[in-house]
């Protein structure tokens, strides 16, 4: 046995043993993930906020809020969802929690055909990544960047809820499983929180 | 294993804090319709952004029952991130005045 084995073996108690602060291994993954993910949107958010300071043509091509207000009754209801389905798996709920989840990746395609709807409603005014008949083309990237993350982070969502839904019932998963997908969807609401005021209700063409 | 009480308990917790945050979310498009300066619109709507976002990490995502130490560490996280945005917020004005927190 070589010497670093033997400090490996003499540590190893204090290095797998405790878990920081006390949090299941795959909830603190999940925390990392989102902590990472947060830098990566405030980054997007931040690009697009110092264009728009420092563009005085920034396009105002909203003419509704409907859409926008209807996508988000949709997402914060979704999370309401998650967590029932939540509640539901730590009761020992299980078919319960299965149809919550299923409901709540149900919301979650209803959130990303109506964002895609607008999108295209967008494109047919001629909007482009690097062009638009309102202003600056610099409004087309930021807007698809930003929300294309944010549709990318809903459609990973509706896939692993998918996943995750079918195999809990099926036994392969717990219900730790969907508390920690759970976190995830919850995230994403969250991120629309800061995209609808920003993106959108700025750009009002009132 | 939580049992049926606690879960009925628990659902009605979540939907107060749902409500608020649709209520949040009515606010942010109230003040989108009044007739405000561009910088004074979005201080706003972030503030109101920074609450709902703040409620759905301690309630939804169940920050609050963590311990106390995970808490502070994503709040500085948080904080510091905030700070970070709104560095490069202002010194966009850079662009346009000259000069960074230039009074125009």
């Amino acid at each position: 046995m070589s010497q670093a084995d033997l400090t490996m073996e003499g540590h190893s108690t204090g290095l797998v043993g405790e878990r920081p602060f006390s949090i299941p291994t795959k909830k603190l993954a999940m925390w990392l993930f989102i902590i990472a993910d947060t830098m990566t949107f405030a980054a997007c958010l931040l690009a697009y906020g110092f264009l728009r300071n420092g563009s005085p043509n920034w396009p105002r091509p909203f003419d509704s809020i409907t859409n926008v207000a209807v996508m988000t009754v949709i997402l914060l209801t979704s999370s309401l969802t998650m967590l029932i389905a939540v509640r539901s798996a730590h009761a020992g709920d299980k078919s319960s929690a299965f149809r919550w989840t299923m409901i709540t990746a149900v919301l979650g395609i209803a959130f990303a055909a109506l964002h895609i709807r607008e999108w295209f409603g967008l494109i047919d005014k001629g909007m482009t990544l690097f062009k638009n008949p309102w202003g600056t083309g610099l409004f087309g990237a930021s807007f698809f960047s930003i929300t294309g993350l944010h549709l990318t982070h809903v459609t990973c969502g509706v896939i692993a809820l998918l996943v995750v839904g079918v195999r809990y019932k099926g036994g392969r998963y717990n219900a730790d499983d969907i508390e920690v997908l759970s976190l995830y969807w919850h995230f994403v609401d969250l991120v629309w929180m800061f995209v609808v005021p920003l993106v959108y209700l700025l750009n009002l063409s009132h | 294993m939580t049992s049926p009480q606690e879960n009925k308990d628990s659902i009605g917790k979540d939907l107060v804090v749902y409500f608020c945050l649709l209520a949040l979310a009515g606010v942010q498009f109230i003040i989108a319709y009044q007739n405000l300066d561009p910088a004074q619109m979005f201080a706003r709507m972030l503030a109101v952004a920074c609450v709902e976002a703040g409620l759905a990490a301690l309630f939804f995502m169940h920050l609050w029952q963590e311990k106390r130490g995970f808490l502070i560490f994503v709040s500085i996280f948080v904080i510091f991130v905030l700070l970070s945005m709104q560095f490069g917020w202002t010194d966009s004005f850079r662009m346009v005045m000259g000069a960074p927190f230039s009074k125009y």
